[in-house]
C-alpha cells in the first residue's frame, strides 16, 4: 500500500490550499462590495429575486446532504464498502455545507443582520426551519465523525449514523420545500420537490464524493479497488436515472394542467432555458454520464466515470439554473385569461446575466467548500482504505 | 404622547417583536432593540392623533377598473411621493414600485381594462408565511407590513407574493420621509399608506385619483362605503382561486 499524503507532495497541498483561499477571500470581498453598494451591482432584479449565487448555494447545500448518504450507506444499512468511505462523506457533508451557506447568507441584502435570523424565528418559514436544520446537522456530522475517528466511540457511530441520516433527509425535504410551498409561481409548489431533492442530493453528492476520493487516491499514488469503483458507478447510475425520471414526471404532471401549459412551453421549448434543459440537464448531465457508466469501453475506465461523475455535477448545475432563474424568469399569472403589460414587467419574460459580484461570491463557496476539504483531508486521517479481504467476503452476504 | 401605551405606533412596533421572536429581539440583539425603540420615539413625536390598531376593523380598498383613467398615473404619483420612493436606477427592473398600473387585455374580445396594482393585504398572506424572521407581518387590522428593523434581504417573500406587490431596495437611499422608513437591502411594498391611515387620513393613492375610482375603508364595517359598495356590486379578488382573502378588491375585471 501506498505511503498516505508523502511529504514530498507538501507543497502541493499549501498551493492548493492558498488557491482555495484566495477564491474564497475574493468571494467574501464581492460580498463586502454588495453590501457596501447594495444588489444594484448584481444582475438581480424586482423579477429575479434569486440569482446564481442560489444556485450555486443549494447545489451546495443539497449535495452536502447527499454526500453523506455515502456514510449512511456503511452506518446505517451496514455496508461494508462504504464504511471507510464514512469519514470522507462526513467531512465533506460540513465542508460543503459551509460553503453553500457562505453564499447564500453573504448574499442576503442585509448579511450584518445574522443576529436577528438568528434570534427571530417564524414557525411557519421553511428558512427559518433551516436556523434548527442546519447547525443540528453540524453537530450530528460533528459528533458521528467523532465516533468513526475515535476508536474508543466506535461503538456508539451506528446510533450516530442513524440520527445523521434521518436528519439530513428531513434537512433536504427542506430545502425542496423552499420551492414546494410556493403557490405563487407556475414552477414550483409541488409536494414531488421534496423527495426529488433527496434523490438529487444523492446523486450530485455521489458525484461530488467520487471526483473526490479519485483525486485523493490519485494523489496518494493509490488506485480504487474494481469491486468498489463498480458498485459505485452502477449505484450513482441508478441515481442519475431516478432524477430523470423525477424530472419527467415533474414536467409531465405540471404539463398536463391546462394553467401550466404555457410556462412548460416556455422551459422546455421556447426560451433560453430550453437548451439549458435539453443539453445541460438531460444530454450533458444525465444521458452521456448513463452511457459511459454503462458502455463496454467506459464503465470500467477510472478516468471515464469521473467524467461522467464531473458531467452530472455540470447537469446538476444546469439543472438548478433552469428551475430557479427559470422559474423566475416566466411572468406571474396575476390576471388568467388577459395579456398583461406594466412598468414592472407583469406580462413580460424577464432576462439575468449574473454580474462578477455575484459570480464571485458563488465561485467563493465553491472555494470554501474545496479549502476545507483540502485541509481536513491533509490533516486528519481521511482517505479510505479497504480491507479486500473483508470487502469480498462480505459482498456475497451484504453487497 | 402623554400616553404612550396607547400609542398606536409604538403598539405597531410591539406587533413586530411579539411571541418569541420578539423576545430573543430584545433579549439577545440589544443594540437591535435600542434602535427600535429610538424608532418609536421618531414617530411617537410624528404622530398627533390616531387610532390603535384594532382587529375589528379590516382596512381595505376597492378599486373601480372602469374609471381607471387609461394612461394616468396619479396614484402612482402620489404614492412614490407619500411614501419617498424616488430612485431611478440604471436598470429599471431594480426600481421599487410599490404601486403600478396595469394594462389588460382580454384575449376573448380584446377589451382594454388599466388598474392600479399594489400589495393586496391578504388575510393569508403567503409573505408572512415564508418570512424567516417575522418581519413580513400582519397588523391586527389586516394590514400587511415589513419591519425594516427585522427584515433580513433574503427575498423569499418576493418569491412566494403572488401578486408581484414586492420590491427589495437594491441601492443606497436618499430623500426618505421620516414617517415610511425604508432601507437598502430590505424588502417593501405597499403600507396601505398605515401612517396616514393610523392619523384618521384616506392612503395616498385613494386621495389623488382624479375619477375615484378608488375606495378607501372598512370591509368589517357594514355601514362603510366600500362595504356597502362590495355588497351590492360585482367585485373580484385577483387569483381568488387562491383562497387569500385580499383586502384589495377589483370591480370591472
Amino acid at each position: 500500500m501506498a505511503v498516505l499524503n508523502p511529504r514530498h507532495e507538501e507543497g502541493f497541498f499549501y498551493v492548493l490550499a492558498a488557491l482555495g483561499g484566495l477564491v474564497s477571500a475574493l468571494g467574501f470581498a464581492a460580498a463586502l462590495y454588495m453590501e457596501h453598494s447594495g444588489h444594484v451591482v448584481t444582475g438581480m432584479n424586482n423579477q429575479i429575486v434569486w440569482g446564481l449565487p442560489h444556485v450555486i448555494a443549494i447545489f451546495l447545500i443539497v449535495a452536502a446532504s447527499g454526500v453523506l448518504n455515502v456514510a449512511s450507506m456503511g452506518s446505517v444499512f451496514g455496508r461494508v464498502l462504504y464504511k471507510s468511505r464514512a469519514p470522507l462523506s462526513g467531512l465533506l457533508a460540513i465542508a460543503m455545507l459551509s460553503g453553500g451557506l457562505f453564499v447564500i447568507m453573504l448574499d442576503l441584502g442585509r448579511a450584518d443582520r445574522l443576529m436577528v435570523a438568528a434570534t427571530h424565528f417564524n414557525p411557519t418559514s421553511v428558512f427559518g426551519w433551516n436556523v434548527i436544520l442546519y447547525p443540528v446537522f453540524y453537530a450530528l456530522v460533528g459528533v458521528y465523525l467523532w465516533t468513526m475517528m475515535e476508536r474508543r466511540m466506535n461503538p456508539y457511530s451506528k446510533v450516530a449514523g442513524l440520527a445523521t441520516f434521518v436528519w439530513r433527509v428531513v434537512l433536504t425535504s427542506g430545502t425542496g420545500s423552499i420551492f414546494a410551498f410556493l403557490v405563487a409561481r407556475q414552477a414550483y409548489g409541488s409536494a414531488l420537490l421534496a423527495p426529488m431533492f433527496i434523490i438529487m442530493s444523492f446523486s450530485w453528492g455521489l458525484a461530488v464524493f467520487l471526483v473526490v476520493q479519485t483525486t485523493m487516491y490519485a494523489w496518494n499514488n493509490m488506485q480504487l479497488p474494481p469491486l468498489i469503483q463498480k458498485r459505485m458507478k452502477n449505484l450513482l447510475a441508478t441515481f442519475v436515472a431516478a432524477v430523470l425520471y423525477f424530472t419527467f414526471m415533474l414536467h409531465l404532471v405540471n404539463a398536463y394542467f391546462a394553467k401550466n401549459i404555457a410556462f412548460e412551453y416556455f422551459i422546455l421549448f421556447d426560451s433560453e432555458f430550453a437548451s439549458q434543459f435539453w443539453v445541460g440537464q438531460v444530454l450533458l448531465g444525465s444521458l452521456l454520464p448513463l452511457v459511459l457508466l454503462f458502455s463496454p469501453g467506459t464503465r470500467d475506465k477510472v478516468l471515464w466515470i469521473n467524467v461522467a461523475a464531473l458531467l452530472v455535477i455540470l447537469g446538476a448545475y444546469f439543472q438548478l439554473y433552469v428551475f430557479i432563474i427559470g422559474g423566475q424568469a416566466f411572468p406571474l399569472d396575476i390576471f388568467p385569461g388577459y395579456d398583461v403589460k406594466s412598468s414592472f414587467m407583469d406580462g413580460a419574460v424577464d432576462h439575468y446575466s449574473a454580474s462578477l459580484p455575484e459570480i464571485l461570491l458563488a465561485v467563493g463557496g465553491l472555494g470554501l467548500a474545496f479549502t476545507m476539504t483540502t485541509i481536513g483531508v491533509r490533516a486528519l486521517h481521511f482517505l479510505p482504505q479497504d480491507d479486500l479481504a473483508e470487502l469480498e467476503a462480505a459482498s456475497g452476504i451484504t453487497d | 404622547m402623554s400616553n404612550a401605551d396607547n400609542n398606536p405606533r409604538r403598539k405597531f412596533i410591539a406587533a413586530a417583536g411579539a411571541g418569541v421572536a420578539g423576545l430573543g429581539f430584545t433579549v439577545i440583539a440589544p443594540g437591535l432593540h435600542l434602535m427600535a425603540v429610538g424608532e418609536a420615539k421618531a414617530a411617537t413625536e410624528a404622530r398627533k392623533a390616531g387610532t390603535a390598531a384594532s382587529p375589528t376593523v379590516r382596512w381595505g380598498l376597492l378599486i373601480d377598473a372602469n374609471k381607471c383613467a387609461p394612461g394616468c398615473t396619479k396614484c402612482i404619483d402620489a404614492c412614490h411621493t407619500e411614501n419617498g420612493v424616488s430612485e431611478k436606477l440604471p436598470d429599471p427592473r431594480q426600481n421599487s414600485q410599490w404601486i403600478r398600473k396595469i394594462e389588460l387585455v382580454d384575449r376573448r374580445d380584446g377589451r382594454k381594462t388599466e388598474l392600479p396594482m399594489m400589495c393586496q393585504h391578504c388575510a393569508e398572506p403567503p409573505c408572512v408565511d415564508v418570512c424567516p424572521t417575522g418581519a413580513s407581518m400582519k397588523r391586527a387590522d389586516g394590514i400587511v407590513l415589513v419591519d425594516r428593523h427585522t427584515c433580513i434581504g433574503c427575498r423569499y417573500c418576493m418569491m412566494a407574493c403572488p401578486f408581484k406587490a414586492r420590491s427589495f431596495v437594491h441601492a443606497p437611499l436618499t430623500e426618505q420621509n421620516p414617517e415610511v422608513p425604508r432601507g437598502q437591502g430590505c424588502v417593501e411594498s405597499c403600507t396601505l399608506c398605515v401612517h396616514r391611515v393610523d392619523k384618521g387620513q384616506q392612503p395616498a393613492c385613494v386621495e389623488s385619483c382624479p375619477t375615484g375610482a378608488m375606495t378607501f375603508g372598512d370591509l368589517s364595517d357594514p355601514t362603510s362605503e366600500i362595504a356597502k359598495r362590495i355588497a351590492s356590486l360585482p367585485t373580484t379578488q385577483v387569483r381568488n382561486d387562491l383562497r387569500l382573502n385580499q383586502a384589495v378588491r377589483y370591480q370591472g375585471i
